[in-house]
C-alpha cells in the first residue's frame, strides 16, 4: 500500500469517527482537507485571493454532506468533487459579478460613504461578524471601512489588487449584512 | 492557515452532532421502484391484465417500446439516486440513454407502423397526456424528497434524471393499461407528456435540490 492509500484510508477513518460524533476526530479530518481543497481550487484556476473562500465553502458543504460518505470508497474523491463543485461555483459567480459590476476608481473614491468619519469602534456583535468572514473580504472591510485608507492605500498595505479589495468589500457587506439581519431575526 | 478558516473549522466541530449514514443508491433506487410497482399493482386492479398483455403479443415494437420504458426507469432512477452521492461520475448520467434509445426507436417504428396503416385521425389524446403527468406527480415527490436526503452536487442533471425516470414509469404503466391498441396521436402525446415531466423537473428540480 503507497503513501497516498494510507492517507486516503487515514481520512476515510477520521470521516467514519466524525459521522458518529467524534470532535476531535473531525477536526484533524478538516485541518488535513484544507490543503487538498487549496490544490484542487488552484487547479481549478481560482484566483489566489478567493482561495479561501472555496476553501471555507467547501468545509461548510463537507458538514452539510457528512452522512454521504460511504467508507467503502474512496474519501479523496467524495472530497475532490465537493471541491471541485464549489471551486466551479466561485469562478461563475464571479464571472457573473464581473459582468455586472463597473469598475470606476473616480466612482468609488467620490462616493459619499468613503467621507464619512472613521469608525473606531465597533460593537462585539460586528467584530465576531468581521473575524468569522473570509481572509480576503475582512481585510477589505478593515482596510476600506474601518481603517478608512483609500484603494490605493489599502491595496499597498494588503497587496490585493484595488479590483479584488473592490469585490471583496462588495461581498463582504452582502455576508455581513446577511449574517447580522439573520442574529435580529 | 488563514484566521477565518481556524474559526470556521471550530465552529463546525462545535457544532458537531452524529449522523446517520445515507442509504447507498441502490436501496434507494430499490424503494423508489419499489413504490412504482405499488401504484401500479393499484392501478392494476381496475384493469384488465389479460387484455394488456396480448396487446404487448401484437406487435414487436410494442414490446420493445414497453422493455425500452420500463428500462429507462429502473436506469435513470439509479443513475439520479448515483449522481445525488458526492464523489460519483456524472458520467451515471449517461446509463438510461441506451434504453431511452430503445424506448424512442421502438415507439418511432409503432407510429410509422400505425401511421402507413392507419394514418393519423387527427384526434387529440389528452387523457394520455394528464394520464402521465398525473402518475407522474407522486413518484416525482417521493423522488425529490429521496433525493434531499443525500447531497447532489449537479442539481440540474439529477433532476433531468428523476424527471425522466418518473415520466419513463408512467409512460410503461400507461403503455400496460391504454384501453385500446394505441394509435399516431396516443404515441405522439405520450412523447410529449415525457418531454413535459422530464422538462418540469429540470426546471423546477434544479432549484429544489440546490444545496
Amino acid at each position: 500500500m503507497d503513501h497516498s492509500d494510507q492517507a486516503n484510508r487515514r481520512l476515510g477513518g477520521l470521516m467514519v469517527s466524525a459521522q458518529a460524533g467524534d470532535r476531535a476526530a473531525y477536526d484533524a479530518l478538516l485541518r488535513d482537507c484544507v490543503p487538498v481543497i487549496r490544490a484542487v481550487a488552484r487547479g481549478r484556476g481560482v484566483p489566489p485571493d478567493a482561495v479561501d473562500d472555496v476553501v471555507q465553502e467547501t468545509l461548510l458543504t463537507i458538514h452539510r454532506a457528512r452522512h454521504t460518505y460511504d467508507p467503502a470508497r474512496s474519501f479523496r474523491t467524495w472530497l475532490r468533487t465537493i471541491a471541485e463543485r464549489r471551486a466551479i461555483d466561485l469562478l461563475r459567480r464571479q464571472g457573473r459579478q464581473r459582468s455586472r459590476e463597473v469598475h470606476d476608481e473616480a466612482a468609488y473614491e467620490t462616493h459619499p460613504a468613503a467621507a464619512q468619519t472613521p469608525v473606531a469602534e465597533v460593537d462585539a456583535g460586528l467584530r465576531q461578524a468581521i473575524d468569522g468572514l473570509p481572509e480576503g473580504q475582512r481585510q477589505a472591510i478593515e482596510e476600506l471601512t474601518l481603517k478608512d485608507r483609500s484603494l490605493a492605500e489599502a491595496a499597498q498595505a494588503t497587496g490585493r489588487s484595488p479590483g479584488a479589495l473592490k469585490v471583496n468589500l462588495h461581498r463582504a457587506l452582502k455576508t455581513l449584512r446577511a449574517r447580522l439581519s439573520r442574529e435580529e431575526g | 492557515m488563514a484566521h477565518s478558516t481556524e474559526n470556521l473549522i471550530r465552529e463546525l466541530g462545535e457544532g458537531l452532532a452524529p449522523v446517520r449514514r445515507a442509504a447507498a443508491p441502490n436501496r434507494l433506487a430499490l424503494l423508489w421502484l419499489g413504490l412504482a410497482a405499488l401504484i401500479t399493482a393499484g392501478i392494476a386492479v381496475f384493469f384488465d391484465m389479460h387484455a394488456a398483455l396480448a396487446r404487448l403479443d401484437s406487435a414487436a415494437d410494442t414490446r420493445l417500446a414497453a422493455l425500452g420504458s420500463l428500462l429507462t426507469a429502473v436506469l435513470a432512477a439509479k443513475a439520479a439516486f448515483e449522481l445525488a452521492m458526492p464523489g460519483r461520475s456524472r458520467l451515471w448520467a449517461l446509463l438510461p440513454l441506451p434504453a431511452a434509445l430503445l424506448w424512442i426507436g421502438a415507439s418511432g417504428m409503432g407510429c410509422l407502423r400505425q401511421w402507413t396503416t392507419d394514418g393519423w385521425d387527427g384526434s387529440v389524446h389528452s387523457e394520455c397526456l394528464m394520464s402521465i403527468i398525473g402518475i407522474s406527480a407522486p413518484l416525482a415527490v417521493a423522488m425529490i424528497v429521496m433525493l434531499r436526503r443525500a447531497f447532489p452536487l449537479h442539481p440540474v442533471l439529477t433532476a433531468s434524471l428523476a424527471g425522466l425516470a418518473c415520466a419513463a414509469a408512467s409512460a410503461s404503466m400507461l403503455g400496460m393499461f391504454h384501453p385500446a391498441d394505441p394509435v399516431v396521436a396516443d404515441l405522439a402525446f405520450h412523447a410529449l407528456a415525457v418531454a413535459v415531466v422530464t422538462a418540469a423537473m429540470t426546471a423546477s428540480g434544479g432549484r429544489l435540490l440546490q444545496r
